[in-house]
């Protein structure tokens, strides 16, 4: 027997037992695989396309665009004080790595049968990596963001530190839905066709295009549990500043986004070990 | 630390039937589940799932110790696959446990994750780290890979404007140099031309002796004879037999294939539909057997030997009678004649009733396939007696060279060999 085998790893096949076997651990594993999946995914997105990674700024200019005529201009949404197309745009980018992640990822195991039939690695890795390749798209319409704050000389005040918590709220909510509906396709594909209109329904259930201050205040705090409404003010709130403080809304979001993603962690668990039989 | 690689205990895998798409719809399944929660409230103690599911493994308990290559052998639909998804851990089992000490890779298909419009130097480390490679690996190993391949010119080319021949080459070369302490491998020497995959199976041998251990899938059986010691014949979703390779190959054709025909070795001319009696029904039945006195139920490898028995009646006194076997092709085609005429030492002396005549065929070197067997037998050097279309053998593909390619082309085998003349003797 040589030395090196004492060393060896040990696996253990058996039926999945118990509910709260999350095994987050094997991710840490895999976190190269990880890279690699996102990796590929910021690499393909823009092959064969004329304009390549520009469509990551199109997409929310051209929204931030038609946007600023028909609700700033047209029906005259107001925009707490902020020229409309910045407010818009705060809310559009972060929206849109949302949705962009929704779609991606709620196909991401569907697309991905080929790896989950043949290979073995924790399934988590398919949907977090949609998500994460996403923040690629997300960084450059976020430079393009800052570009038009100069432009229209807003200055961020002192809440601007809290931007990154509000990103990562972004993220874990794309990962919480994520998770959910690239679980349910693997069953029941009428999710994809749910996906686009769900995606336009929750657009309007969020404030991208007008303040939540046009929310009656007493249904402020139910409206946070939309994770995406605690996101958007926060960002409006730390990037634009005039934005009255969110307050209890945030937190509302944030409590619904941490239950929104244990659920779905614990049930793309309960049905990952079948996810090669069924997809 | 013992020195087990994989320890399996009762590893079952229990499938659903039902509904023919393999995904479903929530309009279809609601009032499903609908029906299932209300059928089960009612028929409490009542197995109701097991009637719509079946065990696609059943009970399957090994052990496969480290530096052994094992081979699964079995028809489609086995359990083969399954058996080697769990232990690739892409599904789980219904029920059991397998304990694996060790890395485990497995090759259920060479390219998985292969992006078309990525380049080959791109998909060597997509490709690998799905395959479990860490990316220093990969990259120490990245000149071998692409020598391997044979693609360095393209190695910066979009895949999608790869040959498949080219593609495939690349997907095998980063399968190769995968290097777990287990590795797991499905069939996927069938690929490539025939260069290619002598260079795989020589990479698969090298791989097998350099002490890892190895479960090995195929239908190949040239390539599981050359490869593997030890086999598991899995049938029905259980295992059926374990052993070393040539009687596990065995067991695999005569058991399993022949579908449980426990004298199809034994062909009885009682009622032969093709008979041409002169003097009477001399002949009475042929059997077969193998070298080793086995009847041969289904078939004999390619080169294997192969003995008759001929039970016949001599009506009365006689000194002069011979038999002769033909053996037709599937085109009719007469290919070998076994005659008592070209034994130098045939039988001297009066003989009357039963008797046997036995033909040893020390090495049966005929393509695979099935033969139609003649037999016919003459007495003073006329025809006595003949049974045409009387029995029929099957040669099964082997390993018959010894290279783990199976024989293919022509209708004989026979053994030969190749050598380069020396340089000098060249033009001379």
């Amino acid at each position: 027997m040589r030395v090196e085998e004492l060393s060896l790893t040990t696996t253990i096949i058996q039926p999945r037992k118990g509910l709260w076997d999350l095994d987050l651990k094997s991710l840490w594993e895999y976190r190269e695989l990880l890279y690699f999946l996102v990796w590929r995914d910021v690499k393909v997105r823009y092959k064969q396309t004329a304009l390549g990674v520009a469509w990551a700024v199109l997409q929310p200019l051209m929204a931030t665009f038609i946007f600023s005529i028909f609700f700033g201009r047209l029906a005259r949404i107001p925009s707490d004080g902020a020229p409309y197309p910045v407010f818009a745009m705060v809310g559009l980018v972060p929206w849109q790595f949302f949705a962009n992640a929704l779609t991606q990822s709620s196909n991401s195991l569907v697309a991905s049968q080929n790896l989950i039939t043949k290979v073995y690695f924790p399934r988590l890795i398919i949907p977090l990596a949609t998500v994460i390749a996403g923040l690629v798209d997300f960084f450059f319409a976020f430079i393009v963001l800052i570009g038009m704050m100069f432009y229209y000389g807003i200055k961020p005040g002192v809440s601007v530190v809290m931007l990154p918590l509000y990103v990562l709220l972004a993220v874990l909510s794309a990962l919480a839905v994520g998770l959910w509906l690239s679980a349910l396709n693997v069953e029941f594909r009428d999710v994809k066709h749910t996906v686009p209109f769900l995606s336009q329904f929750w657009m309007f259930a969020t404030p991208v295009v007008y303040p939540s201050s046009l929310v009656p205040a007493k249904w402020r705090v139910w409206y946070g549990l939309n994770p995406m409404v605690g996101v958007v003010e926060g960002f409006r709130h730390a990037l634009l500043g005039r934005a009255t403080t969110p307050g209890p809304m945030i937190w509302v979001s944030a409590g619904a986004v941490m239950v929104l993603l244990l659920g779905g962690l614990l049930y793309f668990r309960k049905m990952e070990s079948t996810f090669a039989d069924v997809v | 630390m013992s020195s087990i690689a994989i320890h399996s205990e009762g590893l079952s895998k229990r499938y659903r039937l039902g509904t023919s798409a393999p995904y479903s719809t929530l309009r279809e399944s609601l009032p499903a589940l609908l029906r299932r929660a209300g059928r089960r409230a009612r028929t409490i103690g009542t197995n109701g799932f097991e009637a719509n599911s079946f065990w696609a493994l059943r009970e399957i308990s090994f052990e496969v110790e480290h530096g052994e290559v094992i081979g699964v052998i079995g028809k489609n639909g086995a359990g083969k696959s399954t058996l080697l998804k769990i232990l690739s851990r892409i599904t789980c089992p219904t029920e059991g446990r397998a304990t694996i000490h060790g890395r485990v890779g497995s090759l259920l298909e060479v390219g998985t994750g292969f992006h078309p419009e990525l380049s080959g130097r791109e998909n060597i480390f997509l490709n690998g780290a799905i395959m479990g490679m860490r990316k220093t690996e990969i990259a120490s190993k990245f000149d071998e890979i692409v020598a391997f391949a044979e693609v360095e010119q393209f190695i910066d080319t979009p895949v999608k404007h790869y040959s498949s021949g080219m593609y495939v080459r690349l997907a095998f070369a980063i399968a190769a140099h995968l290097e777990p302490e287990i590795l797991i491998v499905d069939e996927v020497l069938a690929v490539g031309d025939l260069a290619f995959q002598q260079k795989c199976l020589g990479k698969m041998s090298e791989v097998s002796r350099g002490g890892r251990t190895v479960l090995f899938v195929s239908h190949n059986m040239a390539v599981v004879e050359r490869l593997c010691q030890r086999c598991i014949v899995l049938h029905q979703g259980r295992i059926s037999y374990q052993g070393e390779t040539p009687k596990a190959i065995h067991h695999f054709y005569n058991e399993i294939f022949v579908a449980n025909r426990a004298d199809g070795h034994v062909f009885d001319f009682d009622e032969a539909a093709h008979r041409y009696s002169t003097v009477g029904r001399l002949l009475k039945r042929i059997e077969l057997y193998s070298e080793d006195d086995l009847p041969v139920l289904e078939g004999i490898r390619i080169g294997a030997g192969l003995k008759l028995k001929v039970y016949f009646d001599l009506p009365g006194p006689t000194r002069s009678f011979d038999m002769g076997v033909g053996f037709n092709n599937a085109f009719g085609q007469r290919v070998f004649t076994a005659h008592t005429l070209f034994e130098p030492s045939r039988p001297s002396g009066e003989l009357e009733g039963p008797q046997v005549f036995v033909c040893d065929i020390p090495s049966f070197a005929l393509m695979p396939g099935v033969y139609n067997m003649f037999i016919w037998m003459d007495i003073n050097h006329q025809e006595a007696d003949r049974v045409n279309q009387a029995a029929q053998i099957t040669v099964l593909e082997s390993d018959y060279y010894g290279t783990g390619k199976a024989p293919w082309n022509g209708e004989c085998v026979l053994p030969h060999h190749w050598y380069l003349e020396q340089p000098a003797q060249v033009g001379c």
